[in-house]
């Protein structure tokens, strides 16, 4: 296994990691557009309000990792899609304020504009990301050199459009599984219905998804059938796709949970199969795509990188995984909340 | 328009609008541990009730703070798309580290810390605040040391058109990255004691919540006169000595030396022009500048006429913006140095000036903060890596100034909606003052 290899599968582990964790609280974020009076809204901040952060820190440490191990996409997608990414940043912006600011003025207007930031705060970054990974799985009008020469508007296609419905879809009901967790009585159950329903948007929207990949980018395809790691990740897809509507019928959320934990990480692990070894792959030319030979970083920096990740990620997810421990079960409102 | 300069503008706004935050956090944080171990080792509530109080604050700032953060973890590739290529293999490792080694420690315990006193035991609870504190501090190293590279690039060589990395500690411990480090985190010490003195004073002055303001002052001004001496003697001194040695293009134009001597003065104060580079009106010590550089009165010192003239910084800011900061971290000194006396003497007490004077400080280290970025980024001038890299080489190409114009009104305009709101929020917190002690804890403050 070469330096290059490790580090695509590191990134892709940090983006599942990203897309599982923050996928729920931006879900959550989208779902409280829909919630019914303060109580309620509270209640979904709050059941996130411990936590949000240290998601967000993977999207962070994702940058961070993809401008060290394949500077070349960075910058080539970053400056690319520039204007989608401004939106981005923008509505992250609002969303990471909104929490803090809301509870902390007692007026009825004052709450109602950042519900509407968290909640909008929420559901465009999900649209967004959904739709900027579109475009790279369709492919990106790349020239030779990778020199980027696309258009705004050209990031809107129906394709990625498609992909980011799907994403909205995957991390709403993603979710409303992981409030189950946080909430009681028939608020919680409502819920798992909710999750229900979303299931079926999330299972015909991939299908959808797959059959659109057919002719938008069959490239993609090639050589998949033949990966062993192909059928293991299907296996999974399917595994976690059939359950999730097993275990919120029979209101065994955690499980629920973990299931659409393991779909999110089924879907990201497929399409990342089908990109290797490309990174970006050019609409204009395959040859002109990156990859994870042309677009990395020398191979003492991916070493040095490779340290820091073995060193730093086990403890993150050890306290991580010790800080949810602490936060375990129903939301309480108390003077310290949201 | 001129794409680069709405490039650095944009960067610059952003920076400096996020660089108010990290230095409130980093210096309340260390506060909130000596408050934390004061409450749980003497079993003071009156500690456990600063920790809480200023916790808030810090969940405030911290949360402004990621907020405009995320936009500097991007920004790189949107609007620097050429510079990114050419260092990332250098300059990306520490800001993915920074991610791994400090903002995952930092933002996990911090909210352990704001929520979770109540759901684990007090040794857990400390040891959050511990961990807050130096993923903070952490956080602060990484983000220098990438930023020192830039300054006094070191463990790379140029290969395959960029800068390839040779050796990971070189360039992390770059000629500048400790005494940078040292200098910019102490001035966020003392961000944090000015902060919590300020406060104190305003409920002392209004004779609300005495022995909780009494407590909050005796902590951070002691610890404030103590980093602020610090901050300029060594931390300063040592920094400006590195700078003579390893960029003394941008020495010469903080100092304000035009032309190359031996014995060259101080120069406390001068207006200063920028074509033709020239300073009005000085006041200066002869022989001084050498000595505090080099030790020896009749060093020399290399001014800006003996460096090409497209390859030194504006002098007009650099030199305003260094002596501006310098300035303030004498009057931190003398301020903190004054209420410590009064302290001992018992006189602060009843001093409404001076509790006045120290209310209306708050803001100053912040600017201190921000000069002194200023006097760092615009004295590297031309170039965006010392010698390796122009500023006019670095931006992307493919976005358009239109495009830049966009996110830099969107920018602007959040960020004076965010600054406004922060602080609007921060003085409506000081004003409804702490929650009443724990006796009364069903009392919700901020619905």
């Amino acid at each position: 296994m070469d330096l290059n290899l490790v580090w695509f599968l590191l990134i892709t582990i940090l983006l599942i990691g990203y897309a599982i964790l923050d996928g729920f609280d931006l879900g959550v974020g989208i779902l409280s557009l829909f919630a019914r009076d303060n109580q309620q809204k509270r209640i979904y901040m709050n059941a996130i309000g411990p936590v949000w952060d240290g998601n967000e820190v993977w999207l962070l440490t994702g940058g961070g990792a993809l401008f060290a191990a394949f500077p070349a996409v960075y910058a080539t997608v970053f400056s690319g899609f520039y204007l989608a990414l401004m939106l981005l940043l923008f509505a992250l912006i609002v969303r990471a304020v909104a929490m803090e600011f809301r509870g902390k003025v007692n007026a009825e207007g004052w709450r109602t504009v950042w519900d509407w930031g968290f909640g909008l705060g929420s559901l465009l970054p999900a649209l967004l990301l959904g739709v900027a990974y579109g475009n790279i799985l369709h492919g990106v009008p790349l020239e030779r050199g990778g020199i980027y020469a696309g258009t705004f508007l050209g990031l809107l296609n129906p394709y990625a459009f498609l992909l980011g419905i799907l994403t909205v879809s995957l991390f709403t009901m993603h979710g409303a599984i992981y409030l189950t967790l946080k909430t009681e009585g028939s608020l919680r159950h409502k819920l798992g219905r909710w999750a229900s329903r979303l299931w079926i948007a999330v299972v015909t929207l991939y299908a959808l998804a797959t059959v659109g990949t057919i002719f938008a980018a069959p490239f993609l395809f090639v050589g998949m059938l033949r990966n062993p790691l192909t059928w293991l990740f299907a296996l999974l897809l399917l595994g976690s796709a059939m359950t999730t509507p097993v275990f919120l019928k029979s209101l065994r959320y955690f499980r629920a949970f973990l299931a659409s934990s393991g779909l999110i990480a089924a879907m990201i692990g497929l399409s990342a199969l089908s990109l290797f070894p490309r990174l970006v792959p050019s609409s204009i030319d395959l040859q002109y795509s990156l990859t994870v030979y042309n677009a990395s970083s020398s191979p003492a920096t991916l070493t040095a990188m490779l340290i820091i990740a073995l060193l730093g990620m086990p403890l993150v997810i050890g306290y991580t995984v010790f800080i949810y421990r602490v936060f375990k079960g129903k939301v309480e409102i108390t003077p310290d909340s949201y | 328009m001129d794409p680069v300069f709405l490039a650095r503008l944009q960067f610059a706004i952003t920076v400096g609008f996020h660089f108010f935050f990290p230095p409130i956090t980093i210096g309340l944080s260390w506060l909130l541990v000596i408050a934390e171990t004061l409450g749980w080792r003497r079993n003071d509530g009156t500690y456990v009730r600063i920790g809480k109080f200023f916790g808030k604050i810090l969940g405030l700032t911290f949360a402004v703070g990621v907020a405009s953060g995320i936009v500097m973890e991007f920004q790189f590739g949107t609007n620097w798309a050429e510079y990114s290529k050419f260092v990332g293999d250098v300059f990306g490792p520490p800001l993915a580290a920074e991610g791994v080694f400090a903002f995952f420690l930092e933002s996990g315990f911090l909210g352990l810390y704001l929520f979770g006193r109540n759901r684990v035991s007090k040794s857990v609870h400390w040891f959050s605040a511990v961990m807050v504190a130096v993923g903070a501090t952490l956080s602060a190293f990484w983000i220098i040391a990438a930023n020192s590279w830039q300054q006094t690039p070191a463990g790379y060589v140029l290969r395959n058109g960029r800068a390839e990395l040779t050796s990971f500690y070189d360039a992390v411990f770059n000629p500048s990255t400790v005494i940078r480090y040292l200098h910019t985190v102490d001035a966020a010490l003392i961000a944090g004691a000015f902060l919590m003195t300020g406060i104190a004073a305003y409920y002392l002055l209004r004779g609300r919540e005495t022995e909780f303001a009494r407590k909050s002052m005796r902590m951070a001004l002691v610890f404030g006169l103590v980093v602020s001496v610090l901050e300029v003697m060594p931390f300063g001194h040592e920094h400006a000595r590195q700078v003579a040695r390893t960029q003394p293009e941008k020495f010469a134009a903080i100092e304000g030396l035009y032309s190359t001597q031996t014995g060259a003065p101080l120069v406390v104060f001068a207006y200063p022009t920028d074509k033709p580079p020239a300073l009005k009106a000085p006041i200066e010590f002869p022989g001084l500048l050498s000595w505090m550089a080099f030790g020896d009165v009749h060093a020399p010192v290399r001014g800006l006429n003996e460096f090409p003239y497209d390859e030194v910084p504006p002098l007009w800011l650099t030199f305003v913006s260094f002596h501006n900061m310098v300035l303030l971290g004498v009057y931190f000194i003398l301020v903190t140095g004054l209420g410590t006396m009064m302290l001992t003497r018992g006189t602060l007490w009843q001093s409404r000036k001076f509790l006045k004077l120290l209310l209306w400080s708050i803001p100053l280290p912040l600017i201190a903060c921000q000069l002194g970025w200023i006097a760092a980024e615009v004295g590297r001038q031309p170039w965006v890596v010392y010698h390796l890299l122009k500023t006019t080489d670095a931006v992307s190409f493919t976005v358009t100034p239109g495009e830049i114009l966009f996110s830099l009104i969107l920018f602007t305009g959040i960020y004076l909606c965010l600054g406004s709101l922060y602080v609007y929020l921060l003085v409506r917190k000081v004003q409804h003052g702490p929650d009443p002690a724990a006796e009364s804890e069903a009392t919700v403050s901020w619905t």
